[in-house]
């Protein structure tokens, strides 16, 4: 299990989200119920607001691996912010079976 | 009431002497159509296939799958450095030269010749054949007549084209007055690259309708925006800065306004906090002085310029300093592939990474919305229970895209043997 930095030890409970990938992050989401969504959102959203200079502070070139764990639990609070927020719901409304794979994605 | 000026003839559908009758789609229906849309337009048109930077080095290659245009492409960097493409196929027995695990998808790497999976034959970078197994086998075989077929390639701001008639005109002049307007953006400095890519079940005209009105913007992403802003924005509609067409290719330019927001109530929490969104990073990178050809209505207010380069590339460049690309690959009459690319400046902290992403799951999450539309749009109209539909004056380059494609198989075909008729504007 990821390991986060000592500043965000709060967010160790949901170290699951910490996931290298936008497919993997997708992937989640759509097998979450939204109770999950919306407590991962609400503990972790707060932290993302604090925790910004923290982030401005993080270089990417040597990042560690508590940092990057970090980075990538953020990322999936992107990808669940829009169910919490718009959808209610964590499929896009009326995208049926559509898909949109990334193919190429920077690696952190 | 317009918000923006219109041209002088009072629409700029007449502006550019295009007829405002209700429009045939029976050019995204017919097999027949596309069949013909094949050759007259994938087979003598130039295709962007890459970026120079897919090519780091000399022996540097990638594959591109062009089933539209009957074959694949191998794309190679030489060793004097110069890009060079070739039907991606052995002289020997015609298998295709260059290919992983799975003869249909595409791949890349680096090398300093290319050899054939099936008997062993060997080509150099510029495409010579260097080796034959057992050459004594064969007949007068003359090496230096079996080398790679070549295709024409051209790149154009570090864009990599190719055109598969060996008569087509420079890239440079295809790429038009439009093309020259923003040739000096500075692409290269943006290499930060996320790609997505959809298999879509509609005529690839009809994505490229979908990014080029956004008459449909305040309606279909109405919840992507918060309610009281979503309410303003359809009350509002949508109208264009201004458009322009130079011979097949088109630009739509748009207002911003949105990054940052006027007021910060209109934008989700998540976009509050990381000062991102749709239109990009709040907090544009410097990238010096932007070409001529951006914001051609030199309006303040303006946001994003959409590019269509005919046939099936599409360039967005926003206003906060990143560009986005489209490519739209047919496989039949009602199928094709759709690649979205939204290149950043590299990030140089997590705060920076962040806010991109922001803006990429943003545009996953819209093009989700878009490409479910476009199959409930191809399977009603291919019932032909409706033939002709009216078309606003915001969505002129829909008017402008389907004559061009329809206009080049028509010349095609005045050039051919009697064969099949192509489909006209009327039904």
């Amino acid at each position: 299990m990821p390991t986060l930095p000592a500043e965000f030890a709060d967010l160790e409970p949901f170290a699951g989200w910490a996931l290298p990938s936008e497919s993997d992050r997708y992937a989640k989401r759509l097998a979450s119920s939204m109770q999950d969504l919306q407590t991962f959102y609400d503990a972790a959203f707060p932290r993302l607001e604090s925790g910004t200079e923290y982030l401005k502070g993080v270089g990417l070139d040597g990042i560690s691996d508590e940092d990057r764990h970090l980075l990538w639990l953020f990322s999936s609070l992107i990808t669940v912010s829009f169910p919490v927020e718009v959808w209610r719901q964590p499929r896009v409304p009326d995208s049926g079976v559509a898909a949109l794979d990334a193919v190429v994605e920077p690696a952190v | 009431m317009a918000h923006f000026t219109k041209p002088a003839e009072g629409s700029w559908t007449k502006h550019f002497n295009l007829d405002t009758q209700p429009v045939s789609y029976e050019d995204s229906i017919s097999p027949e159509h596309y069949e013909l849309e094949r050759d007259a337009i994938f087979r003598r048109t130039w295709l962007n296939v890459g970026r120079v930077e897919q090519l780091p080095r000399n022996g540097s290659y990638f594959t591109k799958e062009l089933d539209v245009a009957r074959t694949s492409v191998l794309i190679v960097r030489d060793m004097s450095g110069e890009v060079r493409a070739f039907h991606n196929m052995c002289r020997h027995r015609g298998n295709k030269l260059v290919w992983n695990d799975y003869p249909r998808e595409e791949t890349s790497g680096a090398c300093r010749q290319f050899t054939c999976k099936y008997h062993g034959w060997r080509y150099g970078l510029e495409g010579e054949l260097t080796f034959v197994q057992q050459e004594s086998e064969f007949f007068d075989l003359d090496k230096a007549d079996f080398g790679l077929v070549p295709v024409k390639a051209g790149v154009w701001a570090g864009f990599i084209f190719v055109n598969l008639d060996d008569h087509a005109a420079p890239l440079r002049d295809y790429m038009g007055r439009l093309g020259a307007g923003i040739e000096d953006y500075p692409f290269h400095k943006m290499t930060q690259v996320h790609r997505y890519r959809a298999e879509v079940g509609s005529n690839w005209k009809l994505f490229i309708d979908a990014f080029m009105e956004f008459y449909h913007a305040p309606v279909l992403h109405a919840k992507q925006a918060t309610g009281e802003e979503s309410r303003k924005l359809q009350g509002f509609g949508y109208e264009a800065l201004s458009y322009d067409i130079d011979g097949p290719h088109a630009v739509v330019s748009s207002w911003g306004g949105m990054a940052p927001p006027k007021d910060l109530n209109m934008v989700k929490p998540i976009e509050r906090v990381l000062r991102s969104g749709l239109f990009g990073v709040w907090d544009a990178p410097d990238i010096g002085e932007l070409p001529k050809g951006l914001n051609p209505a030199g309006h303040p207010a303006w946001g994003e310029d959409s590019f269509l380069f005919f046939p099936n590339f599409m360039v967005l460049i926003w206003k906060p300093n990143w560009y986005l690309t489209y490519h739209y690959w047919p496989t039949g009459p009602n199928t094709h592939i759709f690649e979205g690319t939204l290149c950043f400046v590299p990030p140089t902290n997590a705060f920076e990474r962040l806010q991109q992403e922001l803006a990429v799951v943003t545009f996953k999450e819209y093009s989700l919305q878009d490409g479910n539309t476009l199959e409930a749009t191809q399977s009603m109209i291919e019932s032909r229970a409706v033939t002709e539909f009216p078309l606003c004056d915001q969505e002129v380059m829909l008017r402008h895209l389907h004559k061009t494609a329809r206009d080049r198989v028509a010349a095609h075909q005045q050039h051919q043997p009697a064969g099949p008729v192509p489909v006209t504007a009327s039904s």
